[in-house]
Parts: structure tokens; sequence; C-alpha cells
């Protein structure tokens, strides 16, 4: 016998315990606003212009005494941390004062300082700088790009769907969107141009998940034209139940594989992930679909386009 | 009826084959691929410069530095127009502004004059407009002309294209692999150099405009007490800290002329041995004539080398630079000579190295974690749907060979952003078939026969998975659009990954389903 996570026959009741999720929603999404304004992201230097240098050495160096050797370069803060293995040390130096020429003597002052300690036992597995001009336009770029997909899936549901759904697909993912950036802020793990690849993806997710439930809920208008729209919705968070839990647990398997195996660079964008395909099936289950009945969808008439039936349902009504 | 066409199966089948076929170059070495006959597939993935080590750097053009320059040189440019104007035209207070130069004229019935003589500097350009807009006042005090936005535009991106040229032959004599320049924008220049984890020595070269001109000591009395006459400027000392020289103004002969540079030794001491050219060897050789045993710099980009002083004319038009230097700063200086000098400063503005041993790790942390993700939903899918799991891990299969193969024929870059979307694919790409394999469940529940079950199981699960594919779709294009390199691999991958795994849920399963259903003729379906 196979293994079936979810029982063929689940009644859950979804939407009675919407005022629930909604309110636990909405502190979420109050505490994300808070951290993002209060403490704010750890902004990788992608954002923040900066230096970024990954050094390996033969054996693990002291970290006390090279945080004193760099710190006191007169290079304003300067960061440390082991990086996978004790032995590999990725160093970050703030933006510094000044164009962009001041970034690479920055970058050689510490290449000097490690030369003079450690002798040629150093090997530089990274070394980045991000001037002032290039991190301002990453900045940019990523809120556009954030902004751009959201519109554009915002118009292709409403053409494929009807503006209810539009507009809860819509809410679910700024739902999810906020509740990592939340995430980011509150654990500090580093922002960068990955991690808007990550939010970005997360839209994706976020917004498949969404709409299998809500290709669901369209069939079942179809189907039952008397039942009643909050008893419809439930049903159809329940039929598709099984397959939003499976296509997580699957995604969830590939992520957490990626985070414990795939090294430390993807680390951070693999944990955004795993936490954006959490929130998104939450979303799609206790967001997306009872703000249809918030926003009072009805039984639609005949004529709209989207709850005509077709040829697939016809052959339904043959059988 | 449930069938699958003859001609939809053979088109799976040769999808397939040609995915596997495709993708094969990947495992085998370079030696074995040189050794196959050309109409073998050969083509294998190109690794980011984030997989396989290297650099990427971006450097901007200086713009202001352009236009200044230009400003200067049009100043010139009407200063001579004024003079040679038959009558000459009286002027005076011509200086450089933000935006242009500024003059006016002693008397204002030259204005006319002005006009016709100025003429010749502004050109007509092909967009129809004039490269120099010349105003000049009624009273004739108040004269300008200014360089149009179009004129400017030109100028900066003829040496954007002048940039990259030097900066491809200042990298090429360097002698790393396989780099590519490219210009980015307006006025940016990407250069990227697979392999090359340090690139402090380049970014060093690339930092230089390398502007070397030949000029006069000042040796009055006023120099020799440090402060600088008119005419002449004080400038530092390249090699030696802080000794400084006072030097004319006025170029006597500069670094175009220079025809080859090398590095050599004189006295066991390195130098850079220069020739110049046939103009470059006249002017050198006069100059040398007149002003022998007087001292002679030799200035780089406003820091003297050094001033030696002429002990007889030097007139073969070849000559030695000395000035202090060791092994390294002699042959650097031979290069950027010869590779010539930067019309204009470049400013790094983005640097991001990866040394070729990270490459190396990143690449099998990659494919553990890959491999790992895919045997967990694999296992999972088999535990969940049984056979028909077992055919969802062939269509993922066939989608990493897809995925390979597409990758390798369109010459797409693997970063380590895009490795992640393989491994999320991994995941998601089973949802189309966990889709379709959850109707089929909920038909046989409803009380369908098998085959019936299977059938509109597709059917119906079609339109939900192009919908749902669709919007992660519109998330792939846009990071492709808007993303730079290593997000615009991710996007790639991940796009790529949402069209196979399409392709292998709907058509590939369908196909294997399909034909084991007719085959077997199920009486009960254990999905």
């Amino acid at each position: 016998m196979k293994l079936k996570l979810i029982p063929s026959d689940t009644k859950i009741p979804f939407l009675k315990y919407r005022f629930m999720t909604f309110g636990a929603s909405a502190l979420l999404i109050l505490l994300s606003v808070f951290m993002f304004f209060g403490p704010g992201l750890n902004k990788g230097i992608d954002f923040e212009g900066g230096i970024m240098i990954e050094v390996g050495f033969e054996k693990a160096p002291d970290l006390a005494d090279m945080r004193s050797a760099l710190g006191g370069l007169g290079l304003g803060s300067v960061s440390l941390q082991t990086f996978g293995a004790s032995d590999d040390i990725l160093i970050r130096v703030q933006r510094q004062d000044g164009d962009n020429e001041a970034q690479k003597v920055a970058v050689d002052t510490v290449k000097a300082r490690l030369q003079a300690d450690y002798g040629d036992s150093v090997s530089y597995r990274r070394i980045e700088f991000v001037g002032p001009t290039v991190s301002g336009e990453l900045v940019k770029t990523a809120v556009e790009a954030v902004l751009v997909s959201v519109f554009a899936i915002l118009i292709y549901i409403w053409l494929r769907f009807e503006w209810h759904y539009s507009i809860g697909a819509i809410a679910a993912l700024v739902h999810d969107v906020i509740l990592t950036i939340g995430m980011f802020a509150i654990t500090g793990l580093e922002f960068n141009v990955a991690s808007v690849a990550a939010i970005l993806t997360i839209v994706g997710y976020s917004i498949n998940d969404t709409v299998v439930v809500y290709d669901r809920i369209r069939e079942n208008f179809r189907r039952y034209k008397k039942m009643d729209v909050s008893d419809l919705l439930n049903l159809s968070i329940n039929e598709t139940l099984s397959r939003t839990v499976i296509t997580s647990l699957t995604t969830l398997l590939a992520l957490i594989a990626l985070f414990v195996f795939g090294g430390e660079v993807i680390r951070g964008f693999a944990a955004a992930m795993i936490f954006g395909v959490v929130v998104g099936t939450y979303s799609s289950i206790f967001v997306a679909a009872p703000i249809l009945l918030q926003m009072g969808l009805k039984h639609y008439n005949e004529a709209d386009d989207a709850f005509k039936p077709t040829g697939d349902d016809a052959y339904e009504n043959e059988s | 009826m449930i069938s699958f066409p003859k001609w939809k199966s053979v088109l799976v089948v040769l999808v397939s084959l040609l995915g596997i076929v495709y993708t094969a170059p990947n495992f085998l070495s370079k030696a074995t691929l040189d050794k196959l006959p050309d109409w073998v597939p050969s083509q294998q993935i190109n690794l980011g410069l984030d997989l396989q080590g290297g650099s990427h750097l971006l450097l901007q053009v200086d713009t202001a530095d352009v236009r200044e320059k230009m400003i200067l040189s049009l100043k010139e440019a009407v200063r001579t127009s004024l003079r040679s104007a038959d009558p000459r035209i009286g002027y005076r207070n011509l200086k450089t502004t933000r935006t242009g130069v500024s003059f006016s004229l002693r008397k204002p019935e030259d204005r006319e004059a002005a006009r016709k003589a100025l003429s010749s500097l502004s050109v007509l350009m092909p967009n129809g407009k004039f490269s120099n807009i010349i105003n000049i006042s009624d009273d004739g005090k108040v004269a300008t002309v200014t360089p149009s936005e179009q004129a400017i535009k030109d100028r900066i991106s003829a040496v954007v294209d002048q940039s990259i040229e030097i900066v491809g032959r200042r990298v090429n004599e360097t002698g790393v692999n396989e780099p590519t320049i490219q210009r980015q924008g307006t006025d940016r220049i990407l250069v990227q150099l697979p392999g090359l984890g340090d690139p402090q020595r380049i970014v060093d070269l690339l930092g230089q405009t390398a502007q070397m001109t030949f000029h006069l000591v000042d040796i009055s009395a006023g120099a020799a007490r440090g402060k600088a006459p008119a005419g002449s400027k004080i400038l530092p000392s390249l090699n030696e800290e802080g000794r400084t020289y006072v030097v004319k103004n006025r170029v006597m002969v500069s670094g175009e002329n220079l025809e080859d540079a090398q590095a050599t030794f004189q006295q066991g001491q390195p130098v850079v041995s220069i020739r110049f050219n046939g103009l470059g060897g006249k002017q050198f050789g006069k100059v040398t004539a007149e002003n022998v045993g007087k001292p002679f710099a030799i200035v780089l980009d406003g820091r003297v080398v050094s001033a030696p002083r002429i002990n007889e004319p030097i007139l073969g038009g070849a000559a030695i630079i000395s000035g202090g230097f060791n092994v390294q700063g002699a042959q650097d200086l031979a290069l950027l000579l010869r590779a010539g000098a930067l019309p204009a400063p470049l400013k790094i503005l983005e640097q991001r190295s990866v040394g070729p041993d990270l490459g190396a790790d990143s690449i099998a942390a990659g494919k553990l974690a890959g491999l790992i993700g895919l045997l967990g939903v694999a296992v999972f899918m088999v535990v969940t749907y049984g056979f028909f799991g077992l055919v969802a891990n062939i269509a993922l299969v066939m989608n990493m060979f897809l995925i390979g193969a597409l990758l390798s024929v369109l010459g797409a870059t693997l970063t380590l952003p895009g490795i992640a979307g393989i491994i999320l694919t991994i995941g998601m790409a089973v949802d189309a078939n966990v889709l379709i394999f959850e109707r089929i469940r909920e038909e046989v529940h409803n009380g369908k026969s098998p085959v019936n079950a299977i059938e509109s199981g597709f059917n119906r699960a079609f339109t939900t998975i192009v919908d749902a594919n669709v919007t992660t779709g519109i998330a792939a294009v846009i990071l492709f659009v808007m993303g730079t390199g290593a997000i615009k691999g991710f996007a790639v991958t991940l796009g790529i990954g949402i069209i196979c795994s399409m392709f292998t849920a709907i058509m590939l399963s369908r196909m294997i389903i399909t034909i084991w259903a007719l085959r077997s003729r199920p009486k009960t379906l254990n999905v």
C-alpha cells in the first residue's frame, strides 16, 4: 500500500479558522515591518557596497589576533567569521568613504597585512568589492524586478481568472514577500543579490501554489452551481490539500539537500527558499482562498468567460 | 478511449534521445572529445567564473574627464580660429566654463567676423544638428561655444571604444587565457578573466592611463627654490617618495609616438628601452640636439619617472628609460607603453574574483546536493505513488538530461545560483506529475474505471499545470531580463527547468502510462 500523507477525504474547515489565521498573518506582517524599519536588514556588499574577502589558511588562525590586526588598519568596521571550516575565514570591510578607488586601496591594505602576518600560506578563495555606484543600482534593479514581476503575475491571473482572484493571489504574494524579508531582518541572514533571486523564486512558487487552489475553486464553481461559497472554498482547499503538501515536501527535500550539502556560499539562498516554501504553502491555504470569501466572491453569471464549461467539463456531463 | 498517437511517441523518444546525446559530452574529458568525429555533439556547458574560478571587473570610463578634455581642446581651437582670422579678431577673457568655452569680443562690430571664423568648428552631424552651439550677444560681451549633448555623447562613445581596445591589448599582453572584454551600457567596460583568481596585477595595470610625455626640466633660479614659475609645474617622483621636480608645461615629445617598448637590463638595473616612430624620432632628435647638458624629464601620468641629463643628441629614435625600477615595474611600464595610453582614466566599480579551489568546491557541493536531492525526491515519489512514482522518476531524470542538453546547446553559462536553480527544479519538476497523479487518485475515488481515470486525470490537470508554470515562468523571465551576472544564470536554469518539466510530465510520463495501461488493462488502479 502506498503512503498517503493526506487521506483522500479530508474535511478540515479551513475557513472557520480564517480570522485566527488572518490575525496571525497580520501580526507576523507587523513584526516583519517593524523589524525591517527598526533593526533593518543585514545588507551584504551587493547592496551596501564594501569589501568581502574569503581567505583559506593552512591551519585555523586565531580570530582574535586577526581581528585586532585588521581592525587597526583604519578601514572602519572589519568583521571576521569562519566560513564553513575553521581555516576558511570571511573578512568583511565596510564601504570606504570616497570613490571607488578607495575600495581598491582598502583591498590592497588588507592583503598586505595578511601577507605580513601569515606569509604565503594564505590563499584567496574569493575577493569581491562593490563600489557605491553599483550597489545603488543593484538596490534599484532588485526593487524594480520584484514590483514588475508582481504586476505581471497580477495581469496574468486577472486574464485567466477574474479580479477577485487577482487581488487574492497578490495579497498572498505580498504576504509571503513581506514575511520573507521579515525573516531576513529577524535572523540577520545576509541580504544580497541571491536573496532577491530567492524572493523572486518564492513569488513564482507561492503563485504556483495559489493558482492550483484557485483552479480547483473555479472548477467547483462550474460544477456545484448551488453550493454555499464558503463550503465550496473549503471543499476546493481540501481536494487540493494532498497535492499542496506533497509538492511542498518534494521541493523542501531538494532545498534541504541544497542547504546541507550545497556549500556555504549558497546556504543563505537555500535557507530563504525553505522559509519561502513553507510560508507560500501556508498562504495559499490560509490567505489566498479565504480572502476570496472576504471579498464577496459569488457564483458568477454564465456570461463570464472564465466560468464557461470547458471541453473537459462537457465530457464529464456525458458520462 | 485512451490513446497516444504514434507520431507523438516518436517525437517524445526522439527528444529524449537528443537530450541524452547532447548532455553526454559533459561527462567526457576534453581530450576524449577532441578524438571524436566532427558530427558527434561535443558542446559542453560553459561554467561561470564563480564555478571555474576567475575574475569579473566592471570598469567605468571617467566621462567627466572626457568632457573636460573636450572643452579644453575646444578652447584651443577657438583661440586659433580667432587669431588666424584675417583681419585678426580681438578677444579677451577666453576661458572654459562647466559647459563650454566663453570669451568676450573687444569690438562688438567683430560679431559677424567672429561667427564666421568659428563656424568651421561646428560641423553638421548625422542627426542634423551642429556639433557646437555658437552664441554671441549683440554687444559682443558674452560669447559662448558649447558642445552639443550629441557631440559629447559621440565623443564618449568613441573614447569607450578606444578604451576597450587599449584594455584588450593590456590584458592580452599579460598572457591571461581567453579574456572577454565587452562594452556595458554607455560608459562601462566588463572584463572577464577566466582562471584568474587574484587579478591584482591587471587591476593595477588598468588603473593607470599610462600617458607618457617628455618635458624639459625648469632650471631657473625660482625653480631651484622649489617654486614653479609661470609655464612650469611641480611634479612628484614616481618611484622616490617625497622627491619632486619642477618641469616645464610644454610637451616636447609625446608617448603616442612610441613604436615599441621592452624591459631589459642596463648595468644590472632593470630599465625600459623605447623606440620612437619616424615623427617621434625626429622630434626627440631635435630636442636632444638643442638641449645637450640639460636634464630631460620623462613623465608618466603626472609623475616623473626620471630626469636624466642629455649627454649627446639622440638621433636614432631609440632611448633607455631608467628610474629605480624593479623587474616587475620595468616589465609593467614596457607593457603599458606598448599597449598605448588610455584616452581617459578608468574607475573600477565592481570586482568579483573567485579562486579556482572555491569554484571546484562549489561544483562538488552542487553535485552532491543535487544527487541527494534527486535521490530523496525519487524515494519519496516511489513510496507515495508506487509504479506511477517510478514513471515520475524516469521523467525527472529525463528532465535533468534535457536541462543539461539545452544548457550545452544554447551555450548558456552555468553559475552557482544556476546550480541552485536546477536543484530547486528537481523539487518542483515532480509537481506536474503530482498534480496528475492526485487527479487520477480522485477520479478513481469517484468511481471511474482505471483507464478513464488516467485519461481524465491527465486532461484535467493540464490547464492547472500550464497556469502554475506560466506564473513561475514570468518570475524567471523577469529575473533574466533585469538580473545581472550570476542571477541571469539562475533565471536561465529555472526557465529551462520549467519548460523541460512540462514536456516530461505532460508528454513523457503520459506516453509511458498510456502504453502501460493499454498493454496491461489494469482492473484496479493502485495509485
